[in-house]
């Protein structure tokens, strides 16, 4: 067992996190000029050939920064989509987001909408979009109307390996929202004073962040294990996703909510960046299916069907 | 990153199951783990023959008896010990926490006359940490050594230690200098259990059994040759010894839970569980997945350092809760069951003793308030509290 990250992982982290500090709202062609598009895509399709491993890093990463673009939802598709689809996501002139149900994400930025019809995987042409305001800005929903089926993009019997993959790369992103609103608690309370002291040296204060450090690093692997197992087309990845996706949601909502509580008054207002955070993080848990549903499923793995 | 064994870790991790499969005698096959006063004649045989097939001190040095192997295959060979539901060598707190501390603090003679006959079980070790008036705050010790010529008087009480009973020696921890407070003035000693004014009676515990004594020290002679460390800087030398305690527990830990798990699933196979239940026993799954990985994560640290770094408290504050939770998920499927006693309990009261037991987890090896105290501080950066 080797659970350490490669010396090209680290850069890549240092590099997606540096980028996204500078650049925090980055186009989809710049994406692509990072190859962060197209990593896990063949370099015989002009994509960075990397595994799902590293691409990883840059999805923690881009929760981390609440990034604004359809990298989960195009990412989530990508490897089912047709050669030709994948070397225009890893050029930059195409994304995707996949129509499952009836809110569907990301239609203000995908290029291009996919949707699910008997057998098929189709790519949904002509059709109505429309954004619905949504609590996080970053990631809003919407609803299509009309169009029809155009070109068959793969089988329907991916969707439980596409779930499995979705799910995991929201657990990471889950991970980064997390870690950052620690991150930002522990800067605050080391430098607030009140009553003469420090307020990070109350108990009260310091150990709910102890705890969500803990948890959030329990979340963490359990997201690196399901992005191993995605990887590597291990049989267990659909269990290790649903595992992961539940834990990573509920740690960083917890994460989020101790923060706002150890900010006070500041950490309520619309002004600082933990309400967006938050959002996030609710938004991560609420999709596709609740940590309580998810860890149905994992009983029904365990304990067979109830 | 890779989530499976290496071919040498499958090898070994192969090596370690075959043997206990065939060793392990069926008398003492289901050991639970903490919560019995499991000391007989043939516990002492069973690590004598652990110590003779070369699974005792497996990551130690090979010049002090060791096998000088990395600690991952320590940590595999746990695993497989737990889910064989076999008894752990005798030698607990002289392998986790005396030897170590020997290792690396002791003296070239200390090492020659200590290290061998602890890892073969023919000498058994305690702790004498704790005290009433010093649990959590160790420095708080008050149990004086007193210096007189060649040897140390040490007059006092020791509180919570495993294996007492039946200890050949005991690291012991006094205030030498009797001017001195907190954290300056201690002396960390080796103490003889057969020495005259040594005094050892059992502790009886929220589960009826005693697993723990209390150690009364009267004018017992210590020589100068057993100080570990400098006199006065015992308690850095302390430091070491958790360190270890907390760094290498990890693993063990994590396969009892594993162990309880599997009785857990059984028992909802058996009993039937709501759909509540099925969730809360999905998440503590999870949750032993995750412990799991984050031990062999925090591996890479003690393989690049080989001192156990603070993420270790992490894994006991988390097990710790778990066990509790698991434990008392067992009882939530028993109802009122759960309420006899042997022999009308149960699983003969397995998961009634190991729930009240369990309260014991967040208490033991540094208390959950401490944990957080390590972690908020020494991983955080978060400024000390009073």
């Amino acid at each position: 067992m080797d659970l350490t990250f490669t010396p090209l992982q680290e850069e890549l982290r240092a590099q997606a996190r540096g980028f996204l500090e500078a650049t925090p709202a980055p186009t989809w062609s710049r994406l692509a000029e990072l190859g962060w598009t197209g990593a896990a895509v063949d370099e015989a399709h002009g994509g960075a050939g990397l595994s799902f491993l590293e691409e990883a890093v840059l999805h923690e990463e881009a929760g981390r920064a609440l990034l604004h673009a359809p990298l989960w939802s195009t990412s989530s598709l990508l490897p089912f989509l047709p050669a030709e689809d994948q070397a225009a996501v890893a050029a930059g002139d195409a994304s995707w987001t996949l129509a499952i149900g009836p809110l569907v994400p990301d239609l203000d930025t995908a290029t291009h909408v996919a949707v699910v019809g008997g057998d098929t995987v189709w790519e949904l042409d002509g059709t109505d979009r429309e954004v619905l305001a949504t609590s996080d800005e970053t990631r809003p929903l919407g609803v299509v109307s009309g169009g029809e089926a155009g070109r068959a993009l793969c089988s329907s019997d991916v969707l439980p390996d596409l779930r499995a993959r979705s799910l995991t790369i929201l657990a990471l992103e889950a991970v980064g929202v997390g870690a950052r609103a620690l991150e930002l608690s522990v800067d605050y309370v080391k430098e607030r004073e009140q009553f003469g002291r420090r307020i990070g040296s109350y108990q009260a204060v310091s150990h709910p962040l102890a705890s969500s450090h803990a948890e959030l690093e329990l979340a963490r692997s359990l997201t690196w294990w399901a992005a191993w197992c995605v990887a590597n087309d291990d049989p267990q990845a659909q269990v290790a996703a649903s595992a992961a996706n539940a834990e990573a949601a509920d740690a960083a909502v917890l994460a989020c909510e101790r923060a706002i509580q150890a900010h006070g008054g500041i950490g309520f207002t619309w002004e600082h960046v933990l309400h967006r955070l938050y959002k996030r993080a609710l938004w991560i848990q609420s999709w596709e299916a609740s940590p309580a549903q998810l860890r149905a499923e994992v009983a029904s793995h365990l304990l067979g069907a109830a | 990153m890779d989530f499976r064994d290496t071919p040498e870790e499958a090898r070994f991790r192969e090596e370690v199951r075959a043997w206990l499969e065939t060793n392990l005698p069926d008398a003492l096959r289901g050991h639970r783990g903490g919560g019995a006063r499991f000391d007989g004649p043939e516990v002492r045989a069973w690590s004598r023959a652990l110590y003779d097939a070369g699974w005792v001190g497996i990551s130690w040095p090979e010049a002090y008896g060791g096998r000088g192997l990395s600690p991952r295959f320590q940590a595999i060979y746990l695993e497989e010990e737990a889910r064989a539901e076999a008894p752990p060598h005798i030698g607990v707190i002289g392998l986790g926490m005396a030897g170590p501390t020997i290792i690396s603090r002791g003296t070239d003679a200390q090492k020659a006359r200590y290290l061998q006959p602890l890892l073969s079980a023919e000498e058994i070790w305690c702790q004498g940490f704790s005290e009433p008036g010093a649990g959590s705050d160790l420095a708080g010790v008050r149990t004086s050594a007193r210096l007189d010529g060649d040897r140390f008087v040490v007059d006092g009480q020791k509180v919570w230690s495993s294996y007492a009973h039946i200890a050949d020696f005991c690291i012991l921890v006094a205030r030498s200098d009797p001017s001195s407070e907190r954290h300056d003035g201690l002396t960390y000693l080796i103490v003889d259990m057969h020495a005259p004014g040594v005094d050892v009676r059992p502790l009886r515990q929220i589960t009826g059994e005693a697993e723990f004594n209390e150690i009364f020290l009267s004018g017992v002679e210590v020589p100068l040759e057993n100080v570990i460390g400098e006199i006065g800087a015992g308690w850095d030398v302390a430091m070491t010894t958790l360190l270890h305690e907390r760094g290498t527990l990890a693993f063990a830990l994590v396969a009892r839970l594993e162990v309880q798990l599997r009785k857990l699933l059984a028992l909802a196979a058996e009993r039937g569980a709501t759909p509540t239940q099925r969730e809360a026993i999905a998440r503590e799954w999870i949750q032993l997945q995750a412990l799991r990985l984050t031990a062999y994560r925090s591996l890479s640290a003690l393989e690049r350092t080989g001192i156990p770094g603070p993420e270790g408290s992490i894994l006991k504050l988390q097990w710790s809760e778990a066990n509790q939770r698991v434990t008392k998920l067992a009882l939530d499927l028993l109802g009122a069951d759960a309420q006899l006693l042997a022999p009308n309990a149960p699983y003969g009261g397995y998961w009634t003793t190991q729930q009240l037991r369990s309260r014991g987890n967040t208490i033991e090896a540094g208390t959950s308030e401490i944990l957080r105290n390590i972690v908020a501080e020494r991983v955080l950066g978060l400024p000390r509290s009073r």
